[in-house]
């Protein structure tokens, strides 16, 4: 959580949004959400527990690059 | 009565020396939705802004204030925007107690300096961003 915030605010391209999985169940249930943390970037890559900042940065960039082939 | 204990406030205006611009805490509500949760999300914004002068608390509604609640891409309650000299994009769901709690907590410190501790490397990396990027963390409270 802390990188997707800090993320944020290096980036104005960059949202961050925590989201407290026992009080949003469709959320979770729409996200597939098993296991806590779980991030979702841009609805598509997704992962579960915390990622070192250069493998999150990695996810991130992903996530970016499967817009720009859209 | 209150949330957070006396111990947390001195632990919190400790890490709140830090704060340099100020921070509003933009709250969401809405009652018929979820009167319980947001009533107590209200409340811990509240307690959260009490202990520094360097930060805001304003509280809408999301079915009343839909033209700010679009401008901040907020669709659920409880909800708080944290934002700093401009808004950042800092979004909670929920009320933000235990593991969310310390986050809510960086969320403020980093809007406020505006320095977030990423390495050079990352921060070339983003700076190169074309496209939007949505960033969703679930979690519990535990």
């Amino acid at each position: 959580m802390r990188l997707a915030q800090h993320m944020a605010v290096a980036s104005e391209r960059v949202r961050s949004t925590a989201i407290e999985a026992t009080e949003f169940p469709e959320l979770s249930r729409a996200y597939q959400v098993m296991a806590v943390p779980k991030v979702v970037i841009n609805d598509r890559v997704q992962f579960e527990g915390a990622l070192p900042e250069a493998e999150f940065l990695s996810a991130v960039l992903r996530a970016s690059a499967s817009d720009v082939e859209r | 009565m209150a949330i957070l204990t006396s111990q947390n406030e001195q632990e919190i205006r400790k890490v709140f020396g830090q704060l340099k611009d100020p921070v509003t805490l933009i709250v969401f509500s809405q009652s018929l939705a979820a009167a319980d949760l947001c009533a107590q999300n209200e409340q811990l914004v509240r307690e959260v802004a009490a202990l520094s002068d360097k930060l805001g608390t304003e509280v809408l509604n999301l079915a009343i204030d839909r033209g700010r609640a679009e401008r901040y891409g907020v669709d659920q309650v409880p909800a708080i925007v944290v934002e700093g000299a401009r808004d950042y994009g800092l979004r909670f769901y929920g009320v933000p107690l235990g593991y969310e709690f310390s986050n809510l907590i960086d969320a403020i410190v980093v809007a406020s300096t505006g320095e977030p501790a990423l390495a050079e490397a990352t921060k070339t990396a983003l700076a190169g961003l074309t496209s939007d990027i949505d960033i969703k963390v679930f979690s519990t409270p535990t």
